[in-house]
């Protein structure tokens, strides 16, 4: 899909993204060699089809999706382009996989500045490139102004997962021990604190990162020891051990006070009425570890720069009623509930 | 975050728990009630009750606004947001409650009508400046902490002539609730539980001051402690009920008096007496019409009153039979005793106020406290 002929240049500081820019024409197609060929820059975009082959190694293949809506775009920390790539990498990735090609489609509302969509784009590329990953396919779609908010993109995820390793959330067993690694809410208090109706100072950033290099070592360190890996994204720490609870049967205990918060992020919690082990996180895992595993498995972790604030929180128990507990740091016990509804400030 | 820790520090927390421990009697039964959701939910939090003794029971009492709301008020909301000119804003919280037929101010926003979720009185004043052809409508409520800044919303409207903006005003009373729930014969014609002290709300005592429980306590012969909303502030509460049980007292004491003094805040208590006046009788889930106990605009605001402007009148609808918020809210049952807990009546699908709200006593118990069920179920 490269441009031939006479073609305005894309004004890439002060353009803006126009309804021809989705329409199959030349627009899109300067779009997509001027702007997302230049960020992504890879030999399998450079043959410019409608699709990428690649060659599969040995293993089983593993792949996920998932759209990315964020408000705002731009958070401290990063964006909904890094925001993108980090996470479905991270999806691949708890699978024991090393993840390998991702796609990547766009949903952009006409008059979206072609600045932002670079600053984007640019980031998406060099979150992947750190991460050793490409982004092989893609779609670009434009829509009326109205229609989207801003910019919404959905990214596809595929990678190789060594022969032995089966991870998946119905392996957790009695005994088992709940590793995090490392301090939870970052990223939901970094975006909240950028919304337009809370906005609020604070120097906490977003977590967004790659994790799949700290699950190499893990499972290097843990190996089939290892039987659930999640990363707590919306709903936090306690959506995701309830997850588990249910597709395991049985309950956990957790120590409250072994678990990492931030102190800005538990002030920032505290102020607005939430609870950090519901808020989001994009850069934190949650390793469900036999316990002959689980020390070896925690030193790997606080080795690597990603975990170095690792910590084992709690284990997994007998329960039927499938209750995620938490001993209170104040001597009490509690459920560690789904969070029900959005996430709201209270009123008094 | 230092600030806050300090009324979290367990070897504290335990040293009141070994006094209260130490200061009751095993001859008798402490049932206390803690008014006000915000304390409901440090106690299911932070595990309050596993450091009590046995004998010592905290009763959860009606004081979460959202959950004293009557579905009344949500029917009438909704009818004006059938209003096309009408936005709505509204605290989030307030989204899923539901009115009389189950519906919700969720549902209505999903169906299309003006709703927006705010987070502070200035969202709704810019709102009504960003769109001055619109029915900017706040709604309003909350006890006693909240009323000052719907005052304080009032005069910036009046100042910047924003014609377009106005009140839904919900602000209701403590005080005459908890004379309600004391004078009120149906506690004990429903099997309740005699109470033998309150806690009563720090954030309400930073603005009313301490003073205007002082008549409840003289008159039912019922210690009240004013207390803050940190589990140590209520563990300290406890022991200081526990203590005036004992010693046949009925005072009120303040507890949290790094702020809250007796006479409260008198430039905030002008604020709202220049602003509103009491309604003779206000509608309160589960403790049904008490006199005194809301507020509403004065006729010289009437301009910004949403109930005048629109002439939206008074509806009464009846609760769902089988839900037992009413006694729930009176203390006279507990969560679990309720046939619709947690089968029919879930956070995501309540059907009473209580469950409603984070701080409802349902919600409490089902989001924190089930682990306790068996225990409950045994005892109650
Ligand atoms: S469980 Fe639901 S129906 Fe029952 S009292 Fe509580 S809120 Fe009402």
């Amino acid at each position: 899909m490269s441009v031939k002929g006479y073609q305005r240049k894309l004004d890439l500081e002060n353009g803006r993204v126009d309804l021809s820019h989705g329409s199959g024409g030349r627009a899109m197609a300067q779009l997509i060699s001027g702007l997302f060929h230049q960020a992504f820059g890879n030999e399998w975009l450079a043959r410019c089809n409608d699709q990428s082959a690649f060659d599969v190694a040995a293993g089983r293949m593993v792949m996920t999706t998932d759209g990315y809506v964020v408000s705002p775009l731009f958070f401290p920390g990063g964006n909904i382009g890094s925001l993108a790539v980090h996470g479905t990498i991270n999806d691949v990735a708890m699978s024991g996989a090393r993840p390998l090609y991702l796609s990547a489609s766009f949903i952009i509302e006409e008059g979206f500045p072609f600045s932002d969509l670079k600053a984007i784009a640019d980031s998406m590329g060099a979150a992947a490139r750190s991460a050793g990953v490409y982004i092989i396919a893609g779609d670009t779609k434009v829509v009326e102004r109205g229609k989207a908010d801003g910019l919404f993109i959905s990214t596809t995820g595929i990678g190789i997962v060594a022969d032995g390793l089966d991870l998946s959330a119905d392996k957790a067993m009695v005994g088992d021990r709940v590793l995090v690694s490392g301090s939870l809410g970052d990223h939901g208090v970094a975006v909240m604190s950028k919304r337009q109706n809370v906005a609020f100072q604070t120097e906490v950033v977003s977590d967004s990162a790659a994790l799949h290099k700290l699950v190499a070592v893990m499972v290097a360190a843990g190996g089939s020891g290892i039987r659930v890996m999640r990363d707590p994204t919306r709903g936090g720490l306690a959506a995701t051990l309830n997850e588990i609870a249910h597709q395991s049967e049985l309950g956990f205990r957790l120590q409250e006070a072994s678990i990492p918060v931030k102190p800005a992020v538990a002030a920032t919690c505290e102020l607005l009425g939430l609870d950090p082990i519901h808020v989001a996180n994009e850069g934190k895992l949650v390793a469900i570890v036999a316990p002959d595993f689980a020390d070896a498995v925690l030193a790997a972790m606080k080795a690597h720069p990603l975990g170095s604030d690792a910590a084992d929180i709690g284990e997994a128990v007998a329960d039927n009623r499938k209750f995620v507990q938490m001993a209170t740091s104040f001597g009490g016990r509690r459920i560690v509930d789904w969070l029900w509804g959005e996430q709201l400030p209270r009123i008094c | 975050m230092k600030y806050a820790d300090e009324f979290r520090d367990k070897a504290i927390a335990q040293g009141i728990a070994r006094a209260i421990g130490a200061e009751v009697s095993s001859q008798r039964a402490y049932r206390f009630m803690e008014f006000c959701g915000g304390h409901t939910h440090a106690i299911s939090r932070y595990g309050l009750e596993d450091l009590l003794p046995a004998n010592v029971r905290m009763i959860h009492g009606p004081g979460c606004p959202v959950c004293v709301l009557p579905a009344s008020r949500i029917d009438m909301a909704i009818r004006l947001v059938d209003r096309p000119e009408v936005t709505l804003c509204v605290y989030g919280d307030l989204m899923r409650a539901p009115g009389s037929q189950g519906q919700s101010l969720l549902r209505a926003k999903a169906l299309g009508a003006d709703i927006r979720m705010i987070y502070s009185t200035l969202d709704a004043i810019r709102l009504a400046e960003q769109a001055p052809s619109r029915e900017v409508v706040f709604f309003a409520i909350g006890f006693e902490t909240t009323t000052p800044p719907t005052a304080v919303m009032i005069r910036i409207a009046e100042k910047k002539r924003l014609k377009g903006l106005s009140v839904f005003c919900n602000h209701v009373l403590t005080p005459s609730a908890m004379h309600s729930i004391l004078e009120n014969p149906k506690i004990r014609d429903t099997g309740g539980v005699p109470i033998d002290g309150f806690i009563g709300p720090a954030h309400v005592s930073t603005i009313i001051g301490t003073q205007p429980y002082e008549p409840l306590a003289e008159q039912f012969g019922k210690p009240i402690v004013i207390a803050g909303f940190e589990p140590l502030d209520v563990m300290q509460a406890i022991l200081m009920l526990v203590r005036q049980v004992n010693e046949d007292r009925y005072q009120v004491e303040n507890q949290y008096s790094r702020a809250v003094t007796r006479e409260g805040n008198r430039r905030a208590k002008d604020e709202v007496s220049q602003i509103f006046e009491l309604r003779e009788q206000f509608e309160w889930r589960g403790l049904g019409l008490v006199p005194n106990s809301g507020m509403k605009l004065k006729p010289a605001y009437a301009q910004f009153d949403a109930e005048a402007r629109f002439a939206i009148h008074d509806l009464r609808v009846a609760d769902n039979p089988a839900c037992e918020c009413c006694a729930i809210l009176r203390g006279a049952k507990r969560p679990v005793e309720c046939k619709l807990f947690g089968t029919v009546c879930t956070p995501e699908t309540p059907i009473g106020s209580c469950m409603v709200s984070s701080e409802g006593a349902c919600a409490a118990y089902w989001t924190y406290g089930r682990v306790r069920d068996e225990q409950l179920r045994r005892t109650s």
